[in-house]
């Protein structure tokens, strides 16, 4: 081998082996997180951590049965709402999106998209919170669906348009209506996918905490009403780590380590649904 | 699927609908009186509970802001809100004052296991960013003794509307014109250094986990963290250590400006006692003069009536003082005209 | 063709929804339009590059705020952009194929770590082992520049810029990964074909041809760095103040909002920050249409990269 050519492979060599590094060193912050949370989280993980709320600033005890119970509760309310625009606007842009309204909607799903949660939280406060006198769980469940819309929109689009042309031209061929075919065939069969896209958007807004501090503020109490401020997860996190006492980080790191498991479930399921539904079509 | 869904979450939101005739309040404001506040609220829902309370600490100025925009039944401030934002609700407020507290130094020095003692001056050095070190000689000066460590000073001060902010600003205004010429009194102000903390929870975190930082945070912070905090000379030249005493101190001194009639708002800091502590303050509830509610009206009054009587040896446990005995009748005198629906809501138990 | 009766709800209700998102962003805008009026006309546009925050003076200037968010940002760039690169090229290019799909996983984890996680890893862990194992270091080794002037904080645009390097890792990457899967691959073939090694392939015919796309997806990375609130909030110092040493703390307009709107006693004070709210909203806006655009350019039609999204 010539001169140059041994070079050329020991750079080929060199570049091999720091991109490996650096991949690596990527994965490694995952990894050093989730260890973090599991080591300084597990331990307090009891039964009163799960099923009593909290007790005062500074004292010891206690746990975040009433952050569980609002995170699950917000969430849901928020899919409830979420889910039927997100998805509708969805088939809109996939089955009529080809003209120019389709084009803007595209564009406005993908700007909001970007949008910083914090302004939502601001809107949500002007909007909501101001004008109905009061914080609430519900403003809070609004703040995330807003969130939630385009991210929704924007994957079952692409999820229905993965639906071969020659299902749906069938089904119009044997005398389907439009609006039948999209529903019974093409949804349908997109159905892994769109449940796939929703549980992710689900997911993401679980764990966001800036549009909920102006919108359902927390509550040291447990409570299910949902024009009432209530507790999340985050939001407990969020006072819970950057408070002075122990007993308050203790009950961070736990209350972190739910949070994550939370949204890994729901994350993993997405996967499993993709796996089951979705590998039929492709 | 999705039906099945729709009716799992139909079923939650169905439980959703509260139980009973409970009351549910929602209150907002200073961090600075959070650990008696929380307190308190938990254990007034143990012996009533068809009353639910709620408090958020997120800073005396979210309170003032939050309790004026109607988004939350009370406020809490430990400043008193000023008279232009008074008249910008049309007047329909009443300062309750509850629990009495001390801003103090708190610092992190491992190496100095004596309190530090702080001249006025020094401090109002130290948060303009005069003084940079704590082997600053005026500091030797007034700490002989104690070996200083060769150390940067890092200033932690609060990053949201803070009434302790108003506090501490108030007292360094009093006592530094330099002070008041280039920064002045408020619950927010310009810094001219530092890092910012939210609420005196954040300012207490951030001062324990850096070496060489010094914030100030209210006394029951400082005491159930086990943070070191200084001794302040005060205006009659003693080096006052904050303490109940100095605090109940410094409220004495400042009764005289009260009379039946007083609307509660009025500044202790840099009092005149001998043994005051100059950065003490009340704490005050803020309490509309009517309500819609009256429900919600009556329980927040019979809750707070509890606060001043039953709950106020709860205090000094927590590091706070208690009200001067004086102050209890003028504050049952207005507890009495909060209304709803053109009626006092105050009933005798 | 005729259209049915029922055709025509099915597609107005579709309408309907589809309608929701234009009035969403017009509500966003108009009440950011409308409550920062009072500071738009009191400023003008000195507002973006006068320093003074003084809510006692009720003077308001947004430019250490909007430089923190910017120098964090890029900061994190600086870090993340290799990383994720990395990342994107072993998994297209270098990796057996019985990696790829649990490291790709991996990475996509990182990005459904919530925001307020990383904030309580960056308090607890990140800080304390910055101050322990790398700032003394580096100080030592580059403490003559002005980056490492001064004393270092703890919380400080150090922090914040390594916590959102963590958190962009993961959406550059996966965009990065698109890109490259859409180079043809005929582009390696042929040079490889020309005897060029792996990396000059890369290097050569890959990267170039996703080059646009590459950009794209690091801008993409930039906009949600622009807007990450509270992990940056937690560990940044929320101080409105300029100052180029990574070691000082620092603001960002995401944080200040977090910190600052719902306590802003006054109404100047709260319109100073909705106009914050609209500057990182038309900020966000502009990067991320220019992500979109490059992105497009070389994987055309359907969103890419919407999943990492």
């Amino acid at each position: 081998m010539s001169g140059a050519s041994l070079r050329r492979h020991l750079t080929s060599r060199v570049m091999t082996v720091l991109i490996v590094v650096l991949s690596f060193t990527a994965v490694l912050a995952l990894v050093l997180i989730l260890g973090n949370l599991l080591v300084k989280g597990a331990s307090s993980l009891d039964w009163a951590f799960f099923t009593k709320s909290p007790v005062p600033a500074g004292q010891s005890g206690g746990g975040v049965a009433n952050a569980i119970a609002g995170t699950i509760l917000i969430v849901g309310l928020a899919a409830l709402i979420g889910v039927p625009v997100g998805v509708g606007a969805g088939m809109y842009l996939a089955e009529y999106g080809a003209g120019r309204l389709g084009f803007a909607v595209r564009f406005v799903a993908d700007v909001l998209n970007g949008t910083p949660s914090i302004v939502i939280g601001i809107v949500g406060w002007t909007f909501i919170v101001k004008p109905s006198g009061g914080y609430s769980a519900l403003a809070g469940s609004i703040a995330l669906a807003i969130l939630m819309i385009p991210m929704l929109a924007r994957t079952t689009e692409e999820m229905v348009r993965l639906v071969p042309h020659s299902l749906r031209e069938a089904a119009l061929a044997l005398g389907y209506p439009r609006w039948r075919t999209s529903l019974k065939v093409v949804a349908r069969t997109a159905l892994g996918g769109i449940v796939t896209g929703c549980l992710v958007g689900i997911a993401r807004v679980a764990g966001e905490t800036a549009p909920l501090l102006f919108t359902a503020l927390g509550n040291l109490n447990f409570t299910t009403s949902v024009t009432q401020p209530m507790q999340t997860l985050s939001l407990q996190i969020y006072v819970y780590a950057t408070g002075p006492f122990d007993e308050w980080h203790r009950l961070a790191w736990a209350s972190a380590l739910v949070l994550m498991g939370l949204v890994l479930v729901i994350s993993l399921t997405a996967r499993w649904v993709t796996r089951a539904r979705y590998g039929r079509i492709r | 699927m999705t039906s099945t869904r729709v009716l799992a979450l139909a079923a939650l939101l169905g439980a959703a609908v509260p139980a009973a005739a409970q009351v549910q309040l929602t209150g907002a404001g200073a961090t600075f009186p959070n650990i008696i506040y929380s307190d308190w609220m938990l254990t007034y829902n143990q012996a009533h509970s068809d009353v639910k309370l709620n408090y958020q600490s997120i800073g005396s100025g979210g309170g003032i802001r939050q309790f004026s925009d109607g988004t939350v039944d009370f406020g809490a401030s430990d400043a008193p809100m000023t008279d232009s934002a008074i008249a910008a609700i049309k007047g329909d407020v009443l300062h309750i004052p509850t629990v009495l507290g001390a801003v103090v130094a708190a610092y992190t020095l491992p190496e100095v296991s004596q309190a530090l003692r702080f001249t006025p001056d020094v401090l109002a050095d130290i948060f303009l960013g005069k003084i940079t070190n704590w082997s600053d000689a005026r500091l030797a000066s007034i700490n002989p003794g104690v070996k200083l460590p060769t150390q940067d000073i890092i200033v932690v001060h609060r990053s949201d509307g803070s009434g302790t902010s108003f506090v501490w600003t108030d007292y360094l205004s009093k006592v530094s014109p330099e002070w008041l010429q280039k920064v002045g009194r408020g619950t927010s102000v310009n810094w001219p250094v530092g890092l910012g903390g939210r609420g005196n929870e954040g300012v207490a975190s951030t001062v324990r986990q850096t070496p060489g930082a010094i914030g100030y945070v209210e006394l029951g912070y400082a005491l159930i963290n086990k943070m070191s905090f200084g001794t302040v000379r005060n205006g009659s030249g003693n080096w006052i250590t904050p303490s109940l005493a100095s605090v109940t101190a410094a409220a004495a001194g400042a009764m005289k400006d009260m009379g039946p009639n007083t609307d509660f708002r009025v500044s202790i800091t840099n009092s005149a006692g001998p043994q005051a502590y100059p950065a003490a303050s009340f704490t005050w509830l803020l309490v509309h003069k009517t309500y819609a509610d009256s429900a919600k009206a009556r329980a927040l009054v019979q809750f707070i009536w509890w606060a001043e009587t039953a709950g106020q040896a709860k205090a000094p446990q927590l590091g706070y003082a208690p009200l001067p005995q004086e102050l209890r009748p003028w504050i049952q005198a207005r507890l009495k005209t909060v209304a709803a629906g053109g009626r006092a809501v105050w009933k005798a138990e | 063709m005729t259209q049915l009766r029922s055709d025509r709800i099915y597609q107005r209700a579709l309408t309907a929804f589809a309608l929701a998102l234009p009035a969403l962003i017009l509500v966003i805008l108009g009440v950011l339009l409308v409550d920062a009026l009072p500071a738009l006309r009191r400023f003008g546009p000195s507002f973006l590059w006068t320093s003074t925050w003084d809510p006692v003076a009720e003077v308001y200037g947004a430019a250490p705020m909007i430089f923190g968010t910017l120098a964090s940002s890029l900061l994190a760039l600086l870090l993340a952009v290799p990383l994720a690169l990395s990342v994107a090229i072993f998994l297209t290019e270098f990796s057996p194929r019985w990696l790829r799909q649990p490291v790709a996983f991996l990475v996509e984890l990182l990005a459904a770590i919530p925001s307020v996680v990383y904030g309580t890893w960056g308090i607890f862990v990140l800080i304390p082992f910055l101050r322990s194992y790398v700032v003394p270091p580096l100080k030592a080794l580059l403490g003559w520049t002005p980056f490492l002037q001064g004393v270092f904080y703890g919380n400080s645009l150090l922090a914040g810029g390594i916590i959102l390097a963590i958190m962009i890792v993961p959406y550059i990457a996966a965009v990065s990964r698109e890109v490259l899967l859409a180079v043809p691959t005929s582009q390696r073939e042929a040079a490889l074909a020309m005897g060029a090694t792996r990396w000059e392939a890369v290097r050569t015919a890959v990267l170039p041809y996703g080059r646009a796309g590459l950009i794209g997806a690091v801008i993409l990375g930039l906009g949600r760095a622009l807007g990450e609130t509270m992990a940056v909030t937690m560990v940044i110092g929320n101080r409105h103040d300029i100052g180029v040493s990574v070691l000082q703390p620092a603001y960002t307009m995401a944080a200040a909002i977090a910190n600052e709107f719902s306590e802003a006693t006054t109404g100047m004070y709260q319109s100073a920050l909705v106009e914050v709210g609209l500057i990182l909203f038309v900020l966000t806006v502009v990067v991320n249409a220019i992500a979109r655009i490059l992105i497009w350019r070389v994987a055309r039609g359907a969103a890419v990269g919407s999943k990492a999204l």
